[in-house]
């Protein structure tokens, strides 16, 4: 079987060093920033996965090498069996770029203030040429909005209404695959309610594939099929969604699971998680999360653990039960 | 510490204080930190004037966190800036009372609001690095609050800045006092500003959202951080956020806004488990918390209203599944559902014999 999706030991570094004089004069060497370190994963044809973690995890560059707005530092990105870093046929490489689309956090930013609804929609499609008679209107009914808001600007709307202009765009291209970030981290509660549903009924209709990136556990829950948990860069653990919400493995996995407000948690007194996420940078040896975790040992200071697989759950944590 | 903070708790038990969840009741007796009642903010504009606030009242006892729930634009933010006086021009109070610890404060001379903002009130925003100065080591900030409310020496203000650090859990504070809000992280940087916030020692904290740029791990240290205190001080909180879960796992009670007015306002437990106000049902209904094994979220149709196009009436109607004639012409009033519980809707829910556990 293979996957619509598969990411093969992706990693990515960033340069963060002081300009070359400041490091010549200051004899400082070069500092690198780890923000995604050997990550694989696979997304099979329409299902949702979901890249969860806390902010410096790493996730939303995943889902910018995956749109190919970053290049990879190492491994690979592969959609529909075509490498996106490594593919030479500039067709291939052209058709399958045209299957995938994102969706941003912000529809504030993500919208040209200047270009009317119609416009912004037919962009994907207008800038390969196609036709694009009558589209903007179409998709505009699709996600729930009246075809005479095509000729508004973006700041007549609210804003969910936005979130469906962008959904509306990300369909123009009728994409399979659609890297959604964060996209309702920026919405009330009933919006948030709104749009959730539009996205899925839009997967069952047009038999889309989602890569869900969030930090919000409640609004994974109700949308993954599978879920990958990211801390500093490393994919810790990775399961269907039910059984990551049923039992989580990893202690990572389980800290965030406590911590997550919960709605029958009257006057429940919880024992915070300590520290926050160490800077990634200078992370800390052998498994990232050790100087945070309740079960650390002094093995998990020396080595760092391997992501096994256990049935379909895989977790990197030298605890992890079989 | 623990210990500590498990006698301070016992005594505030032994006083009376009971339960903070029972606080209600058997503190009526002295007056509650802040009372609002019907409280009206207005905005003139050329279109007419807005009331972000219309008609707000409720009580915030001390030891007791008071949750302000409601969606952007529901005026949540507006009348806690009302409370401490930092309403932008040309908003305005226009009618009701803000009475602090019985005692009226709602138009007072910004020469007497002076002393009592950061000394009886204070303030946490939701993002730490616009509410701190860049240019200031922390230690310098903390001391200028103190030296400006309380009268002590320079040495003893910055003895009480070091103690305010060490009381939010700042690891290494004596080491800390002299780095600037730029070397902390996010929840480090919230944790000084409560710390701030705290120094003079304030009567009511408004928290306007603390939590909502954190992670959810520093999130769940801030909001314990916050009970603590609120426990430990006997201090009043007003709460004031989006999340339903912040709210289910902080507030004692909870107020839910929409479009200026008050939906409904009761305990925690009562107001979350069986909502009375079909807003209030329904928001719960939205949040993916509530709703698991859910396939679809129960949406709530349409969007808050702007504040120049308020529908007649029951500000929810056209939104409302249970809407009747009477609701789009006359604006319902607060109804006492029980004890401590009140909606505002002429066809409230009725509770399920046996609400479903969430």
């Amino acid at each position: 079987m293979t996957s619509f999706v598969r990411i093969r030991h992706l990693s990515r570094v960033f340069d963060v060093s002081k300009p070359w004089l400041n490091r010549v004069l200051e004899r400082l060497p070069k500092t690198q920033l780890t923000a995604v370190s050997d990550v694989s994963f696979e997304i099979p044809e329409r299902q949702v996965y979901a890249l969860v973690g806390e902010s410096g995890s790493g996730k939303s560059t995943i889902g910018k090498m995956l749109v190919g707005l970053l290049p990879p530092s190492e491994g690979a990105v592969e959609i529909d069996g075509v490498d996106l870093s490594r593919e030479s046929d500039p067709g291939k490489l052209s058709a399958t770029r045209d299957k995938i689309q994102m969706i941003f956090q912000d529809p504030y930013a993500s919208l040209n203030p200047r270009w009317r609804v119609r416009d912004i929609i037919n962009e994907p499609v207008a800038a390969k040429g196609g036709d694009t008679r009558g589209l903007a209107e179409r998709l505009l009914e699709q996600v729930g909005l009246s075809p005479a808001d095509a000729v508004k600007y973006p700041h007549e709307f609210s804003g969910g209404q936005r979130q469906r202009i962008c959904v509306a765009r990300a369909l123009a291209s009728q994409p399979r695959l659609i890297v959604c970030d964060e996209p309702t981290s920026a919405l009330d509660v009933s919006v948030q309610a709104q749009v959730l549903n539009l996205m899925s009924d839009l997967q069952e209709d047009l038999g889309l594939t989602y890569l869900f990136i969030t930090h919000d556990l409640a609004v994974v829950q109700h949308v993954a099929d599978r879920i990958g948990v990211l801390y500093l860069g490393r994919l810790v653990e990775e399961a269907d969604a039910e059984a990551l919400f049923d039992a989580p493995r990893h202690p990572y996995t389980q800290m965030l699971f406590d911590a997550a407000p919960r709605m029958d948690g009257f006057g429940r007194e919880v024992t915070p998680p300590k520290g926050e996420i160490p800077d990634p940078i200078n992370p800390p040896a052998g498994c990232a999360f050790h100087p945070r975790c309740p079960m650390a040992e002094e093995w998990c200071k020396r080595e760092r653990p391997d992501l096994r697989k256990y049935g379909s759950h895989r977790v990197a944590c030298h605890f992890a039960q079989a | 510490m623990m210990a500590q903070a498990q006698s301070v708790a016992d005594r505030l038990r032994g006083l009376g204080g009971g339960k903070s969840k029972g606080a209600v009741e058997t503190s009526s007796l002295t007056p509650p930190v802040l009372a609002l009642r019907d409280l009206v903010v207005e905005i003139p504009t050329r279109h007419g004037v807005l009331r972000p606030v219309d008609g707000v009242s409720y009580d915030i006892h001390a030891g007791e966190i008071l949750g302000v729930v409601g969606e952007s634009g529901a005026g949540k933010s507006m009348a806690g800036n009302a409370v401490i006086g930092l309403l932008d021009r040309p908003a305005r109070v226009a009618s009701g009372r803000i009475r602090l610890n019985g005692e009226r404060i709602e138009g007072v001379s910004p020469k007497k609001m002076r002393p009592l903002r950061g000394k009886k009130i204070a303030m946490v925003f939701q993002d730490p690095l616009t509410s701190l100065n860049p240019l200031l080591p922390i230690g310098d900030q903390l001391s200028e609050t103190i030296l400006a409310h309380l009268p002590v020496s320079k040495r003893e203000a910055r003895a009480r800045a070091l103690a305010a650090l060490e009381e939010v859990g700042i690891p290494a504070a004596a080491e800390r006092l002299d780095s600037y809000p730029h070397e902390f992280s996010g929840g480090m940087r919230q944790r000084v500003v409560i710390a701030l916030a705290l120094c003079a020692e304030p009567d009511l904290l408004i928290a306007d959202e603390p939590t909502t740029a954190l992670d959810v791990s520093v999130q769940a240290q801030i909001i314990a951080l916050l009970k603590r205190l609120c426990r430990e001080r006997g201090m009043a909180v007003m709460l004031v956020t989006h999340d339903m879960g912040v709210i289910a796992e902080a507030a004692d009670r909870v107020a839910v806004m929409y479009a200026g007015r008050l939906a409904e306002l009761g305990p925690v437990a009562e107001v979350l488990r069986a909502p009375r106000h079909p807003y209030t049902h329904g928001l719960m209904g939205a949040t993916p918390l509530a709703a698991k094994g859910q396939a679809r979220l129960n949406q709530i149709p349409g969007a808050m209203p702007r504040l120049d196009a308020l529908p007649q009436g029951c500000a929810f109607h056209p939104r409302c599944p249970k809407a009747g004639p009477a609701c789009s012409f006359s604006a319902p009033t607060p109804m006492r559902m029980s004890a401590d519980h009140s909606a505002s809707c002429h066809f409230p829910m009725m509770p399920e014999p046996e609400a479903a556990p969430l």
